[in-house]
């Protein structure tokens, strides 16, 4: 079971991601994660993105903070990320943008990174700024629950969900493990392999999902590979949550100059999208099914 | 001094779920066969017949002589098949991967030196192998892309990021998680997550083994200096591991200092870098303030790695090992000086070590014996050192 911090009147806190997930599921809705790149291609472009976003839909939001070697993302998050990184986006600024934000929406936001950003930073630090900046959760795709022990500590002290990763290939035990030690909501990895666009759903996919509910009560999102609202919908039914980023990122790879000009215009193409998207993950509640 | 796979700080498995069940299943096997006498015997089997080991350890007298001072003995691992000591670790990686029912090699490689190895291996062993190289390394080493393959092997021209071997690791790294389920992941240094840098030691491990006991015999003592280039730093953790416990020897690593390493154009990381991870391992690499990885420099394809192995780090900080750099033009000066003095053309990873053996020897007594790892060969360089010599081979 999973290891919840108690506090002093002996209550399992409940995280600002626990407690969204229980509003979702009272209302009988399934959560839309998206993933925005920060600072792609500026970080005023991305909180005016994330601002709408969370009033168009999102009910929870992946901030993606840049890393040159990103290993678990395909082309698309690569290429934003280097985008970010060219515009010389640095942490400092990321973490002013997610406090500035905090002062205006309530929707979760969970920081997605490689562990190399937060361990240069110092974890420690990366934890309070974190708190401070008033993020709710962290996901690191490269730290699995094995190398996770000190920066876990730090985040479970902060009463900061670490959101861990499970995938297709992962074993039973390791399923006990990472259930174990989640907070927050398990991220079930949906493909083997990278994120990105896929054209369709793995076959397998319920049956996965089945096996890592078999070892936690805590809500599960699905991710990579989500590509279009008609796959969200088809993998709704079986979680608490989609999370989708390699689409919606798309959108602004192929609008950079118009970006430029009209910002207002993309971020109300990307919305009206994010819209659709949470239509089709909640189709058969509106359908009165 | 590997437990859980870290050596003191360094190392550990910081890489996606995705990839965590196919590292454990390997350190698994590897733990299997490492012990199994049939495995060990069909790879000494190989290594003598099909690579040529043992190689020579080479008492350099002509360029001793004239540097006068210090014993200088080469280990000549440029004599091994495929032109390097990259093969010992290739074939026995892809010889556990049959084992483990894997026939799909995945692989990285820089300039080309890993690819040929491991497509070579992959033939031997009749294994289909997937070769990653950054676009830029293709450009600069076309002769081995063709190398490869004539070998059987699909070479796959990476164009993210700085398109050099870093890219051609994370890509190889990526095309891993798509595939774990029936292909291998051949790393061709003492880098990557565990088992990994053990694993590609102990296969490397077999060039300190002859050494131990070739210049037992040749002088009757062991070395007073062990030297080897580091970029991963395979060959010298191969040459350093059986070593380790003899106190008397001193090893010593030569990173690349390109072009200089207050220029920042360097692929330094034990001398300047810090602690950071990368490609699944914590250990020192070139980062910025935000840990972002910085792009490594030197004329040396095989050095141009921002990061180490993490043995390598471990040895830095215990002081077991000591880190030194040598500059591109140093490199180059050794490369031409042991063509012209021993009629041995070396590669220009190999020519760092002997660059600072050159400006250590002068310094030691005649008794004292100094074994430079003598990597690989220089015939995929010489294209590179004629045009920077404008085709003048100078003294």
């Amino acid at each position: 079971m999973c290891k919840r911090s108690v506090n002093y009147w002996g209550v399992k806190p409940v995280s600002r991601i626990g407690q969204t997930f229980q509003e979702l599921k009272a209302k009988g809705e399934k959560a839309l994660i998206p993933y925005v790149s920060c600072g792609d291609p500026s970080l005023e472009f991305t909180e005016q993105l994330v601002l709408k976003l969370s009033k168009a839909g999102a009910d929870l939001l992946e901030l993606g903070i840049p890393y040159s070697d990103p290993v678990a993302d395909g082309p698309t998050i690569q290429k934003a990320s280097q985008r970010a990184l060219a515009a010389g986006v640095k942490l400092e600024g990321i973490l002013r943008m997610a406090a500035s934000l905090r002062g205006k929406i309530q929707t979760p936001l969970i920081f997605m990174t490689y562990f190399n950003v937060i361990y240069r930073y110092g974890l420690k630090q990366f934890v309070d700024r974190s708190l401070y900046a008033g993020i709710d959760g962290v996901i690191v795709p490269d730290l699995p629950p094995e190398e996770a022990g000190a920066f876990k500590r730090l985040m479970d002290e902060a009463d900061l969900d670490l959101i861990f990763l499970a995938a297709p290939t992962s074993t039973e035990d390791r399923l006990q493990k990472i259930a174990s030690c989640a907070r927050g909501f398990i991220y079930c990895v949906s493909v083997t392999g990278v994120t990105g666009s896929r054209e369709k759903i793995n076959a397998d996919l319920a049956t996965f999902i089945e096996k890592v509910r078999s070892h936690t009560d805590l809500p599960l999102a699905i991710g990579f590979g989500i590509a279009n609202p008609l796959m969200a919908r088809q993998v709704a039914p079986l979680a608490e949550g989609v999370i989708v980023g390699s689409s919606i990122i798309e959108r602004i790879e192929t609008n950079l100059t118009l970006i430029n000009e009209q910002p207002d215009v993309v971020i109300e193409e990307i919305c009206a999208y994010v819209t659709e998207l949470k239509k089709a993950i909640n189709f058969t509640k509106e359908s009165g099914g | 001094m590997s437990a859980n796979g870290y050596f003191g700080e360094f190392g550990g498995r910081y890489v996606p779920e995705i990839l965590l069940p196919a590292l454990l299943q390997l350190e698994t096997a590897y733990e299997q066969y490492r012990q199994d006498p049939c495995f060990r015997e069909e790879l000494a089997h190989y290594l003598t017949t099909y690579v040529g080991r043992p190689t020579p350890l080479y008492y350099a007298r002509r360029l001793t002589e004239h540097l006068g001072g210090g014993k200088i003995y080469l280990k000549r691992e440029d004599l091994n098949h495929t032109g390097s000591h990259k093969l010992n670790n290739s074939l026995g990686q892809t010889l556990l991967a049959q084992k483990m029912g894997k026939r799909k090699i995945i692989a990285e490689t820089g300039a080309g030196q890993h690819g040929v190895a491991t497509a070579t291996a992959a033939a031997l062993l009749g294994c289909a192998c997937t070769i990653f190289m950054g676009a830029e390394d293709v450009r600069r080493q076309s002769l081995n892309v063709f190398r490869m393959k004539l070998l059987g092997a699909q070479v796959v021209e990476v164009r993210s990021g700085t398109q050099t071997l870093k890219d051609a690791i994370n890509e190889a790294m990526r095309c891993w998680a798509a595939r774990v389920r029936d292909s291998h992941y051949l790393i061709g240094s003492v880098v990557g997550p565990h088992p990994y840098p053990t694993m590609v030691r102990d296969f490397q491990s077999v060039i300190g083994e002859e050494v131990k006991q070739q210049i037992l015999e040749k002088e009757g003592k062991l070395p007073d200096y062990l030297i080897a280039c580091v970029g991963g730093g395979s060959n010298a953790m191969g040459l350093f591991s059986p070593f380790l416990n003899e106190r008397e020897v001193k090893m010593i690593g030569v990173e690349a200092a390109g072009q200089g390493i207050s220029t920042g154009k360097h692929a330094a990381p034990l001398n300047v870098g810090s602690k950071g991870v990368l490609h699944g391992a914590l250990s020192y690499i070139l980062q910025d303030e935000d840990g972002q990885i910085l792009p490594a420099h030197s004329l040396s394809a095989g050095l141009d790695y921002p990061g180490v192995g993490p043995e390598h780090s471990y040895l830095k900080d215990s002081g077991r090992a000591q880190y030194l750099s040598i500059t591109d033009e140093e490199a180059l000066n050794a490369f031409q000086m042991l063509s012209r003095w021993e009629g041995i053309i070396p590669a220009l990873e190999s020519a760092h070590a002997l660059a600072y053996a050159i400006k250590l020897a002068p310094s030691l007594s005649a008794e004292q014996v100094l074994v430079v790892n003598l990597s690989g060969r220089g015939d995929k360089d010489v294209q590179t050192v004629s045009k920077l010599l404008g085709g003048e081979a100078g003294e």
